[in-house]
């Protein structure tokens, strides 16, 4: 379970999340929507504490991330699982070696372990057989299908992802959505997807939530997001050019 | 003459805060070094890019500068018909102060640009985050391994410069100016003590030791993709050439007083 209260952060003097609250219950994925630049992925990087909070508490699992010292959040880090936006791959490492990066750190097993662990790993995103190639040699698509299978790799309970379908094509993109069903109906992973593809939204998410103006403006199941009177909501679900979003872009004109 | 001031507060605020998040690095870096797992290979493959790689362009410029010191010299102790005496000014000079500064400014520009560089992509790339999300101190991982290359080479690196450069200066008295390749020898190995060589060679390690932190620290502090990594390295080249110069200064000094 993960408990964001009341967390505020700005870069700068622009507020970007704004004493935002949200749970995820154990074992559920929550897609979290929003527009470009909203704060989505400055949302995950405080969930796993890359980014420290301004105001505003986390609980992971009942814990305050305040109050672990290093080697506690470590522990906790090495059970979830980010899958950043633009990949972030070591560039120095071969692609199993990014795959397995977090075995090689904190575990003993062998070698010929590792290997076969780091194949399947990267035989789930539908790669089998490039750990030899170095990230520069991958396409942009290959590259966040390699970031996916090192955040699986070392089986966490909690997954982040940041815009896994974007930049891949449909059928990819759909393969990567049967396998964050996959792993919510037989690991029981708690997921946070970010994403803009409101159709894998519908399909893999138990719960929706919108992020705007650093707040949570609306929560709930996909039927109920869809089906919302919120104009703002109503506007982005739906790609309308027109609508509450843009009208402060609007009055401009 | 206000705004005088204000200029001369901003520099000293600046460093203050440089050398206050250096420290801050440094205390950091020195806590990771003693905790598990070590990893040679690691160390290894730094000591390799910092050390043997530099090795061609150490050779060259120590040389020359072996070289260029045996002439000038010998444009005055022609005069007074000394010239068996330019084995003891070069060593000395190369094994006290030459040596170690040229390799510590060599090293800075070359090892420690390319360091800074590489942690300032990683930083706006996001694979520094990546490596905290995966549990992995960025510190252990990428400052440890640094630092203790550059602290084993950078004295190695001297020492050879040192030799080097003896050679270069042997070679000039030797075939230019007729002084007996054995008289070399004896004035040169009678000038230099030992605690010549060993403040030279402290001096290195301090000097390998700042070039890990700079070049680290302006690294992690990128911010603003490749046009910030190309500043930080600039910056980090900067700031490591004038660290090292002062803190030149003031060992030389303090050596003057404490070893007379
Ligand atoms: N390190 C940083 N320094 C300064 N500002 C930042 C930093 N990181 C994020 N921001 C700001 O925070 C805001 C939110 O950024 P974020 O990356 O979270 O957007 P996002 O919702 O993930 O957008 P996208 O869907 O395009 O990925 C942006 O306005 C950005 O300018
Ligand atoms: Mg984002």
């Amino acid at each position: 379970m993960i408990e964001i209260k009341e967390l505020t952060r700005s870069f700068n003097t622009h507020k970007v999340l704004d004493s935002l609250n949200l749970t995820i219950e154990k074992g559920t994925t929550c897609v979290i929507i929003g527009r470009s630049g909203c704060g989505k992925s400055v949302l995950l990087k405080h969930i796993v504490r890359v980014l420290i909070p301004e105001k505003g508490k986390i609980y992971i699992e009942g814990k305050d991330l305040d109050t672990l010292n290093e080697k506690e959040l470590d522990n906790l880090r090495l059970r979830i699982g980010l899958v950043f936006q633009g990949g972030a791959l070591f560039d120095s490492l071969t692609v199993g070696e990014n795959v397995g990066f977090g075995l090689i750190e904190h575990t003993k097993i062998s070698h010929k372990e590792l290997l076969e662990k780091i194949e399947e790993a990267l035989s789930l995103v539908g790669l089998c057989g490039i750990g030899n190639l170095m990230p520069a040699e991958l396409s942009g698509g290959m590259k966040k299908r390699v970031a996916l299978a090192r955040a699986i790799c070392v089986k966490p309970d909690i997954i982040l992802y940041d815009e896994p379908t974007t930049g891949v094509d449909p059928i990819t993109a759909d393969s990567i959505n049967e396998l964050i069903k996959a792993l919510h109906d037989k690991l029981k992973v708690t997921s946070v997807v970010v994403t803009h593809d409101m159709k894998s939204a519908y399909r893999v998410a138990d719960r929706i939530a919108m992020l705007y103006q650093g707040k949570i403006i609306a929560e709930g199941t996909p039927e109920e997001i869809q089906n919302t009177q919120h104009p703002v909501v109503h506007q982005f679900i739906n790609g309308l050019a027109q609508g509450p979003i843009t009208e402060t872009l609007d009055s401009f004109r | 003459m206000k705004k005088l001031f204000l200029i001369l507060g901003k520099r000293v605020l600046a460093l203050l805060y440089l050398l206050g998040g250096l420290s801050y690095l440094a205390s950091q870096t020195f806590y990771w070094l003693f905790i598990p797992p070590f990893k040679k290979e690691r160390i290894f493959e730094q000591c390799k890019k910092a050390g043997m790689d530099s090795l061609p362009i150490v050779s060259l410029i120590a040389f020359f500068i072996g070289v260029i010191m045996a002439l000038q010299t010998a444009y005055q102790m022609q005069r007074l018909g000394a010239e068996m005496y330019i084995g003891s000014i070069v060593a000395l000079s190369m094994v006290r102060e030459l040596g170690p500064v040229i390799t510590a400014l060599i090293v800075a520009g070359r090892v420690g640009a390319s360091i800074t560089a590489e942690i300032g992509s990683m930083q706006v790339t996001e694979q520094v985050d990546a490596l905290q999300t995966l549990a992995t101190s960025p510190i252990k991982y990428l400052v440890v391994p640094r630092l203790l290359a550059l602290s084993i080479m950078e004295p190695l690196l001297t020492l050879y410069a040192n030799i080097i450069g003896i050679f270069g200066g042997y070679l000039i008295c030797v075939y230019r100016l007729g002084v007996s390749s054995g008289m070399y020898r004896y004035i040169t190995f009678s000038a230099l003590l030992y605690k010549d060589l060993f403040t030279g060679l402290f001096k290195a390690l301090f000097f390998g030791m700042i070039i890990a932190f700079v070049s680290c620290y302006e690294g992690f502090k990128v911010e603003g993709g490749a046009e910030g990594v190309g500043k930080a390295t600039a910056q980090a080249v900067v700031t490591m050439f004038i660290l090292i110069i002062a803190f030149d200064c003031l060992f030389t000094a303090l050596f003057y007083f404490i070893f007379p």
